[in-house]
């Protein structure tokens, strides 16, 4: 990789708690470029969501550092694991609340491409779950990130909608190409989506192994990503063998 | 329910009111007293008190002093309970003296300010306002620590400015809180208002109960009774409850 956008590295987070602390990452050195995906995969609750939340500066309390190109943090698009819209606004308006600027053409473009314009005048609270995921992906996109981090952004859809979603999510990205880092669980989905996996191990997280995706089966639909999946899977890798497909 | 019925909410209102009043008149007529004066001579009375002017002035005094002690308790009250939800420690600290002001009888509060800061407006106001504050600042609190975090954290990740977060994460979040302390707020201070004016004021309802109290003149006081409660009411139909629909429309 030439060109590198972040650098992450994680010494030591704590998860502190009444009880005591406890160790969730350990050792943790990430490297994205900038129009590189990267797919963190492991098993709930192994300290991926902390990772990313470190990466978009919502948690300040480890002991590493973030080195980022260009000094200062980029512009960051969030895809939490809840949409987290705002209920009361509009799908349209939580769009563009967020913009930097006040220009909606933007936010009305991804509003087409990612196939909600006809609700863009609904209510969050009147969207199924898989649509208002939706929502929150056109909203980290509309304000033109530099690094877009997504957090298990298709979990429990079903079958279909993840996959009209990842499609969506694809046709967005390759609109307009950005870093990013994907969380999942399901290593299918991530063969799908990244240029690279990064499998995190357990108790306390690191990296425990690293999986470059060859260019003919990123991003070539799901058969061949399954087939892929199937076979790290068969290996010496022990992930839970959930399938999204 | 109403829908099933067919009615309208407002005609279901209406007739309800039509139909206390005729019980009222009823009441009023078998009694034949001074004591129970029939709804058609209050309504008599209010006439007769509107076309003299005095009801509409010493009213108007009255709800400007309303006015005055919501709007100020609401604001004071309101920063003071967001606050307190927030910052733990000036929870620790107010906690007490909140719940002390909260259980102190408005009578105690009213006689000490007049006693220490004399019989004039500002004291008269700020003794309905230090009434009112304590329930406001604790229901905002509430509000305040039922803040979403996520929603938060989702302003501060898409790096929204200050004044936005708060007007369109934080305030909507706060409205039914808002609303409630509004509508217990009117209901309470108007009271205190009253009771304010009995005891050092010379003008205003209160003051004019007063006044008819010492001439055992009940439809005098019902005439003024009713005339603020319509008001009262009105305010409810035409402001606090259009607002609340608005601000809650997203709800399904």
């Amino acid at each position: 990789m030439a060109e590198v956008m972040l650098r992450a590295l994680v010494r030591r987070k704590l998860y502190r708690h009444p009880a005591g602390a406890r160790v969730v990452l350990e050792g943790i050195d990430l490297v994205l470029g900038p129009k590189e995906i990267v797919a963190l995969v492991g098993p709930s609750g192994c300290g991926k969501t902390t990772l990313l939340r470190i990466i978009a500066g919502l948690d300040r309390d480890f002991e590493g550092e973030l080195a980022w190109r260009g000094g200062a943090p980029p512009r960051i698009g969030v895809v939490f694991q809840e949409p987290r819209l705002l209920p009361w606004r509009t799908v349209r308006r939580n769009l563009t609340l967020v913009l930097p600027t006040d220009e909606a053409g933007e936010a009305d473009r991804l509003l087409h491409a990612l196939g909600l314009w006809h609700v863009r005048e609904m209510f969050p609270t009147e969207l199924s779950l898989g649509m208002a995921r939706r929502v929150a992906i056109a909203r980290a996109f509309s304000i033109a990130p530099a690094l877009l981090l997504l957090d298990e952004p298709f979990v429990s859809l079903d079958a279909a909608s993840a996959e009209t979603s990842r499609a969506l999510l694809l046709t967005a990205w390759r609109q307009r190409p950005t870093a990013a880092i994907l969380v999942t669980h399901d290593l299918t989905e991530a063969a799908m989506l990244a240029d690279r996996i990064l499998v995190l191990s357990t108790g306390p997280a690191r990296i425990g192994r690293e999986i470059n995706v060859p260019k003919e089966i990123r991003r070539a639909g799901a058969a061949r990503a399954e087939a892929f999946a199937a076979n790290l899977r068969g290996g010496e890798l022990l992930l839970p063998s959930r399938s999204s497909i | 329910m109403t829908r099933r019925i067919g009615w309208r909410p407002s005609a279901a209102r209406i007739l309800s009111v039509v139909a206390f009043l005729l019980l009222w008149e009823l009441a009023g007529w078998i009694a034949q007293s001074r004591l129970l004066p029939p709804a058609s001579a209050v309504l008599v009375a209010i006439a007769r008190d509107c076309a003299s002017g005095v009801l509409p002035y010493n009213l108007a005094i009255t709800l400007a002093r309303v006015a005055v002690a919501f709007v100020v308790s609401m604001l004071l009250g309101s920063a003071l309970g967001l606050a307190m939800g927030v910052w733990r420690g000036l929870d620790l600290a107010l906690d007490s003296w909140v719940t002390v002001l909260l259980n102190m009888p408005a009578l105690v509060v009213i006689v000490l300010m007049y006693v220490w800061f004399g019989m004039n407006e500002a004291t008269a106001v700020g003794a309905v306002v230090l009434n009112k504050l304590p329930s406001t600042a604790v229901t905002i609190r509430e509000g305040a620590r039922a803040l979403d975090r996520g929603l938060l954290e989702m302003a501060r990740s898409f790096r929204m400015r200050r004044w936005p977060t708060i007007r369109h994460v934080v305030l909507p979040q706060l409205y039914p809180y808002l609303f409630a302390a509004s509508r217990s707020g009117l209901a309470i201070i108007w009271k205190i208002v009253l009771v304010v004016e009995l005891l050092g004021r010379s003008n205003g309802v209160g003051f004019r109960i007063q006044l008819y109290f010492q001439m055992f003149d009940v439809t005098e006081i019902l005439a003024y009774t009713v005339a603020f409660l319509a008001v009262v009411q009105g305010l409810e139909w035409v402001a606090l409850q259009p607002l609340e629909r608005r601000a809650s429309r997203w709800r399904r």
